[in-house]
Parts: C-alpha cells; structure tokens; sequence
C-alpha cells in the first residue's frame, strides 16, 4: 500500500462519507414529504423553492437548543449513546460496493472503500452494535420510557438478528461468498438477481430489516403512543438530533445493502452504474416512507411472536429449500 | 398462521395499494395566509353597523340586539339627534366576549347590525377588541367600497323612507 492509495482510500471515504450525510440530510425531508402526499397534505414546503433547504433549518434549529442533561443521568454514556449508534450506521457502508471498478491512470480503482473478503459478516458484526448505543441511551437517562424503550430495543433487536443472519444464509449458500463486489459481479443480469433466486430470504431480509432500524411497523422501542419518545425521550438539542440521523444513516445503509445483496448492485444497462445504484437505493427508500406511511405499529407480543415463531422457522425452512435445490 | 396469511398476501399489499394512490391525489391543506379558505355565504364574523345610502347609520338604539345577545357583549346609550330621532350615542359590541350566534343580526329592526365576512381580526390585546359605534360604522365602510368597486353603485339596501310612513315630524327629507 502506498502513498497513493492511502489518498485514494481517504478520498473514497470523504465522498462516501459526504454523499451519505447528504443523503441523511435529504432523507429527512423527503420522508417528510412522502408521508404528507400519502395524507393527502402538502409537507414542509416553505423553506427555500419546495423547501429543499428545510434540512438545514431543521440543522440550524436543533444545533441552537438547549441541551438538557436529567438529573441523575449518567453524563459520560448519556452523551456517548448517540455516537455509539451513529458510527456503526456510517461504517456498514464502507463495504458497499456503489459503482463498477474504474481504471484510472493504469490503477484499477475499486468504487467501494474496503472489499473485504467478509463483508457480509462485517454488516451483521457492526450493525448490531448500533442497538448499544439505544440501550445505553435508555438506561443512562435515569428515566422510564427511555429506559423501557431500550429494554424493548434489546429484546427486538436479538430476535430480529437471529432471523435476519439465517435469511442471509440461503444467499451466501448460492452465491459461495462473503464479499460484497463478488456478490454483485454474480448478479449480471436481471435473471441472476438473487431475489429470484431467493425470494424468501428477501421477505424475511427486508422484514429484519425494517426491524433493525426501528422503523415502523417495528418502531417499538421510539412508540410515541406509549412510550412519549422511548430511547431518545431526554434528549435534546444535537443529541437528539444524532439519534435521527442514525436512524436515517441506517435506512439508507440497509438500503444499499438491499440492493447489493440481492437486486444487482449498480448492475443495469446504459445508465452509468453509479446512477443504477441510486435509483435501487432510491426505491428501497421509498419503500422505507412509504410503509412507514401505511402500516401501524406491532403490538408487542405481536412483535415477539412473529419474530420467534414465523420468521425464524421460515428463515430455516429457506436455508432447507435452498440446500435442496442445490443438491438437485 | 392462516391469519397471518391473509394478513401478509392480501391486507398488506391492499394498504400499500391505497397509500399509493394517495401519493397522487391533490392535497387538501390550505396554504393559509396565501390562500384564502371559501367561507361559506352563511358566515357570521366581524359586525358592522349599516348606513342608509344617504350615509346615515341605520341603529336607532333599540336594545333589542343586547336584549337578545345571550353573551352580553352589546352595550348602548341612546341620544336624541337634531332631527329628533333617536340615534346610539355609545354603542359597543366587545367581541372577546361575543360567541358570534348572529342573534343580534335577527333581532335587529331597522337592518343595522350585521356579522360581516372578516375573521382576521386578532389582535395583541384584549382592550382593542372593544368596538366602538365608529369601529362598526368603519367596518361597514370598508366592505361598502369592495362591494362598489366589484359590483358598482348600486343600491342594495332600502333607503329609510321604504320602512316608515312618512310623518312631519322626520327630518328634511320629508320637507
């Protein structure tokens, strides 16, 4: 490795990095928007021509509050939970391939900023480290609802894990790799999508999904309903604001995941590649708002059957449908 | 686990369907203080008290609108003007307390009170909700010149001579 790839690495970094930011800026508005044309409203639209600048007030209005520290809250986890869940959102999008290899003054550049060998296994590693920093968060608010939320989140995100790392199995069983750019390069074309291949494990993924990320309908440990705000009901300011910014950063890293895994990556035809895998995302992206604009929320017993009872065994019988198409 | 089924194969893609074709459908919010919402021709806001064409007000200081205002807002003092008829000297609607029932407007004889279109009329304190007998008579004015720059001069309302016999007592228009 020499000096020129350590620049290169770094530059891949500040781009992905500043589109992912971007993106989390923007997802906020345009969840914002999305729900309001599913009421039937109109959405924050005086900020700036359509309010595209709305991120930023919203930026500018959290970065002024106040931030309140409870009583009795342990400071130094208080403040580290929303960091704890931020970092690992960004950091499983490091292994995401977003754009076909480019060759560039006779180097070969990889549009992904580490290709590891075990990308598969380092999403499921990291991502499930977000959940401390919920738990944590809840726990060191000295109050109820955050810290029923975090218990909600602790007992949500094992059960969810479990589903969501055997549904992958049935994948990596066909594909025979852990690496996320040889997945892509097994998908060509649309018929080697694995969601052909695997339709069930991409239920079962995106349902997982959909839980990993508190959304709704698995948006138990945040419930406003019941819990006043959950995890993040002390926080405030910029604190609060890193909770959001996760939870977008996540549903924007499971959507890229989404599509590498299992509908082609930036594979497409005439589009340039990196357009290809916007438009994927995008549409994941919207799938996020739009069930979050049409489903309610589980209820919790609800939420634990289905988890342990329905998707676990489905999980399994697809690894034992896949293992015996194979065999055949 | 038919439940769960149906539930998964027919409700759920039968939600997202509606929510869809939501996306597309026009929004119903009113972007209020750009677009005005279509108040309906029934409604009751702001009163005003009306004149003759002549530009004489219409009250006679009856009592009949406070007698019938179930909120007790209206009070008045009547006097006795050159002519020898009987006029409000003090007429004063308050309009935090006034639920606008429009009662007033039903009982009034002579066609001089009226709750008029106007709702933005919020202010920042309690006193300047007050309406004096001038406040209502501009309130009238107001809508006067909208109405004759939409519709031109022309008479809408009776002159007084429509409602009473002339007596010799009333005033240089009998002369």
């Amino acid at each position: 490795m020499d000096t020129l790839d350590i620049i290169l690495t770094i530059v891949k970094v500040l781009v992905i990095f500043g589109g992912l930011m971007l993106m989390v800026a923007y997802m906020t508005l345009f969840e914002r928007r999305v729900v309001a044309w599913i009421q039937n409203r109109i959405g924050p639209n005086r900020v700036g021509p359509n309010g595209i600048l709305q991120p930023i007030a919203d930026a500018i209005k959290l970065l002024t509050k106040e931030d309140v520290l409870p009583a009795g809250a342990n400071k130094i986890i208080f403040s580290l939970a929303p960091t704890i869940t931020f970092i690992p959102a960004l950091l499983t999008i490091a292994v995401v391939p977003v754009s076909s290899s480019l060759t560039l003054f006779g180097r070969n550049i990889t549009m992904v900023i580490s290709d590891m060998n075990i990308g598969i296994l380092y999403i499921l590693a990291v991502s499930s480290i977000g959940v401390y920093g919920i738990i944590l968060g809840g726990w060191a608010s000295n109050s109820k609802y955050p810290l029923l939320g975090g218990i909600r989140s602790t007992a949500q995100m094992i059960s969810y894990e479990v589903s969501m790392g055997l549904a992958l199995v049935g994948l990596l069983m066909i594909a025979g790799t852990f690496s996320m750019t040889e997945i892509v390069n097994q998908q060509s074309s649309i018929i080697k999508w694995f969601v052909f291949r695997q339709p069930l494990g991409f239920i079962l993924f995106a349902i997982c999904a959909l839980a990993e990320t508190n959304r709704i309908p698995f948006d138990l440990p945040e419930a406003e309903s019941e819990l006043v705000g959950g995890y993040n009901t002390e926080y405030s300011s910029m604190k609060f604001a890193m909770f959001f910014m996760a939870e977008y950063a996540h549903i924007i890293a499971v959507s890229a995941i989404i599509t590498t895994l299992y509908f082609g990556g930036w594979q497409g035809p005439i589009l340039p590649p990196i357009i290809w895998f916007l438009i994927k995302v995008g549409f994941f992206l919207f799938a996020f708002v739009w069930i979050r604009g049409t489903l309610p929320r589980f209820r919790y017993d609800q939420l634990m059957r289905f988890g342990w009872l329905i998707l676990l065994p489905l999980a399994l019988l697809n690894i034992l449908l896949t293992g015996i198409f194979m065999v055949l | 686990m038919a439940n769960f089924l149906t539930t998964v194969i027919k409700a759920i893609p039968i939600g997202l369907a509606t929510t869809f074709k939501n996306i597309f459908k026009k929004p119903i919010t009113l972007e209020y203080p750009d677009v005005k919402p279509d108040l309906s021709p029934r409604y009751r806001g702001l009163h005003y008290l009306a004149r003759y064409d002549d530009g004489e007000e219409r009250c006679v200081c009856c009592g009949l609108c406070a007698a019938a205002c179930p909120a007790n807002c209206i009070y008045m003092e009547p006097y006795e003007n050159e002519r020898g008829e009987r006029k409000a000297k003090i007429y004063i609607i308050n309009e935090i307390r006034c639920i606008f029932c429009g009662y007033c407007e039903e009982a009034c004889p002579e066609e001089a009170i009226f709750l008029g279109r106007e709702f933005e009329f919020a202010k920042y304190n309690i006193p300047d909700f007050i309406y004096t007998k001038d406040m209502l008579l501009d309130n009238f004015d107001k809508i006067e010149k909208e109405r004759r720059v939409k519709e031109g001069h022309k008479f809408i309302r009776k002159t007084r001579f429509d409602f009473r016999s002339p007596t010799p007592t009333m005033g240089p228009d009998d002369v």
